[in-house]
């Protein structure tokens, strides 16, 4: 389904980025890295809103709150008050130690070139995760859209990638995800405004949200707890979860976020730690408007989908459409609608007709009238169909296929800089050979991104036979929490922590939250096993306090750090000093 | 540090800063773990608009108390920098 409007919207903002990434090249490790340290703050907090929010913050966040009901806050919750944990907490200290990468920190803190390198790994196994799950977006994105095979898809994407990131660097990341900003946020809630307006007649979908169901006299959230409970789903505004569940995955995610290398370092490319708080503060407004939209997507994408989904009459492939939906339209029926015939082929919604009758029952596990379940959606197809469920005109979908892309590319581009630095920085320049000049290390940063690029596009290729890719997106916030968060909170705010104390932190987080997600994901699946009742998303947590105690009581068997370490910490934490 | 008035003066500042941080942090927990999750059902029996206190909370007030927090941190570091001589 190649739609000029798709390949119009494509086309346009790609050669936007390609124009950024030739305008703004690097031409210092500085520029590479940091941007050169003067990105104004807004500019920058609009940077970090599109780096954090990924493909699945666009395409499947919406969805799996449609389904997940108040289950989905954890999602909500947790990717956002990660950031008040990093302005009050990292981001200001990190700015003012004034350096290029999260290890570069962990290392010069503590004093340490097994530290460093223990950072690197715990980095660059966060990074790699995610970014392939990007890379596997803009694959399927390009394969369902535009009918590029889903390989020639993620190589575009790479090349594209390429450009900015290998010869721009971060200053030319930055400015590209500024513009991919302005794509996304566009694309997400133009139809998010009609939805609300058709289901709610109230524009805002904030409002809409906690608004009236049209004409039925009733609130909208009433309504879909009605609507889903007569189908035997449990009601929206409920979960099956279990509360400390819910409190440790929304703990770990928050954690997670503060705690993930490739958001920390877009807080070294602004001017000071004054700067670093004020941009974190326009970040959180920038993904607080998806983020507060994307719940009352979820809500009316639910509603939509039951109204013109369930009981309607299915139609085959081999019968004309418009002939047999007039027919059951005459009949008093309601036909399968346009968009999801649209959709099957691509496989994200299904339909089996297991009593024969030939109406699509959508039903949840205790339905009162004992039917079985025949339909079964995937979560990404809210966000992608919403525009034709909405009968929105064909540019919207276009815009919303642009608006994925630029999510995808964009954090994708992030998370090369940090597996490129971690390698030219932190490996080559500050472990390896330390007598290496500026030049050789801008080469050499420009070398590991591309490295990098093909590696993430490799990985992005294999996603589809490795089918784990969704699984491991727990890994990364799990580790990150487990792992980095720890060491950089004791580092900033207790002079006392160690080397020894930082080493037996990051192995403990790495290897516990590591050990614990393979185990519950594929080795012993039941969930009755799980320790406290807490689920391998949840686990990073409980195991980040554990990291903490272990360094802590490492920290005091041990000796203490250095006179220049104390007096390194007394001028993290007072700018200017 | 060269004399002791800006060694005590960067002590004050660090004891302010943390006072504010965990003034803070209290509210950052209250809205989201406390109204959100843990206290969910209770303010459940209230409602904003037509939707449940507690799960209003958990999908769109914690979100926005978080984008004030950040702000006010702002606001009262620069305060508390200037009192104490800080650079920003």
């Amino acid at each position: 389904m190649l739609d000029p409007w798709t390949l119009f919207f494509v086309v346009t903002t790609f050669a936007l980025y390609i124009g950024i990434a030739i305008w703004a090249r690097a031409g210092s490790t500085d520029d590479f890295y940091v941007a050169g340290h003067d990105v104004h703050p807004t500019v920058n907090g609009m940077a970090t809103a599109a780096d954090w929010m990924s493909a699945a913050s666009f395409l499947s966040m919406a969805g799996l709150i449609a389904f997940m009901g108040y289950g989905g806050s954890v999602y909500l919750m947790g990717w956002t008050g990660g950031y008040v944990l990093l302005a009050l907490l990292l981001a200001p200290f990190l700015r003012e130690f004034g350096k290029f990468t999260v290890p570069d920190f962990v290392g010069d803190r503590y004093y340490s070139t097994t530290a460093r390198v223990i950072a690197v790994v715990c980095a660059l196994f966060v990074s790699f995760t995610y970014i392939a799950g990007q890379m596997k977006g803009v694959g399927v994105a390009f394969s369902g859209f535009l009918g590029v095979p889903f390989e020639w898809g993620i190589i575009i994407g790479m090349v594209i990638v390429f450009f900015y990131a290998v010869l721009g660097g971060m200053k030319g990341v930055t400015y590209t995800q500024v513009a991919q900003y302005c794509v996304l946020i566009f694309a997400f809630t133009v139809p998010a405004i009609f939805m609300s307006l058709i289901i709610t007649g109230n524009p805002v979908p904030q409002l809409g949200f906690i608004g009236e169901a049209k004409g039925e006299g009733i609130s909208m959230l009433a309504k879909l707890n009605t609507v889903v409970t007569d189908l035997g789903f449990l009601e929206y505004t409920e979960t099956n979860k279990s509360m400390i569940d819910v409190f440790c995955i929304t703990a770990a995610l928050m954690f997670g976020t503060a705690g993930l290398p490739h958001v920390i370092i877009r807080f070294f490319t602004v001017k000071s730690a004054d700067a670093a708080r004020v941009s974190a503060g326009w970040a959180l407004i920038f993904i607080a408007i998806l983020y507060t939209t994307a719940p009352a997507v979820g809500a009316f994408a639910r509603i939509n989908f039951i109204d013109t989904v369930n009981e309607a009459t299915y139609i085959a492939d081999d019968e004309d459409y418009d002939g047999r939906s007039a027919e059951i339209e005459a009949e008093g029926g309601k036909p399968v609608p346009q968009w999801y015939k649209d959709w099957e082929p691509t496989g994200l919604v299904a339909f089996e007709d297991k009593n024969g009758d030939g109406v699509m029952q959508y039903r949840g596990p205790n339905a009162p009238d004992g039917l079985e379940n025949e339909v079964s959606p995937n979560n990404d197809i809210f966000v992608l169909a919403n525009p034709q469920i909405a009968n929105l005109p064909g540019w919207v979908i276009g815009l919303v296929v642009a608006g994925g892309l630029a999510a995808a590319l964009s954090t994708a581009a992030g998370l090369l800089m940090v597996i490129s630095s971690a390698v030219s920085h932190d490996l080559c320049r500050r472990t390896l050979f330390k007598s290496m000049d500026d030049k050789t290390e801008l080469r050499v940063a420009r070398g590991a991104a591309a490295g990098a690029v093909f590696a993430a596009g490799l990985l992005g290729i294999f996603s589809n036979s490795l089918g784990f890719v969704a699984q491991v997106v727990a890994f990364a916030f799990g580790l990150a929490a487990a792992s980095l968060f720890p060491v950089i909170f004791l580092g900033i705010f207790w002079k006392r922590m160690n080397k020894e104390g930082a080493i037996a932190s990051m192995l403990t987080g790495l290897i516990t939250t590591f050990g614990y997600i393979y185990w519950f994901k594929f080795v012993d699946t039941d969930p009755a096993h799980w320790l406290f009742g807490v689920s391998p998303e949840g686990i990073g947590f409980v195991f980040m306090w554990l990291a903490a105690g272990v360094g802590v009581i490492t920290t005091l068997a041990t000796k203490p750090p250095p006179r220049e370490i104390l007096e390194l910490v007394e001028k993290i934490r007072v700018p200017g000093s | 540090m060269q004399d002791n008035t800006s060694a005590d003066e960067g002590r004050a500042y660090w004891q302010a800063t943390i006072r504010l941080t965990i003034g803070l942090l209290v509210i950052w927990f209250a809205v989201s773990f406390g109204a959100g999750i843990l206290l969910r059902d209770f303010l459940d029996q209230w409602a904003v608009g037509g939707a449940p206190l507690g799960f209003w909370f958990a999908q769109q007030g914690s979100i926005y108390v978080f984008v004030v927090l950040i702000f006010v941190y702002c606001w009262a570091m620069r305060r508390i920098e200037k009192k104490h001589g800080v650079r920003g």
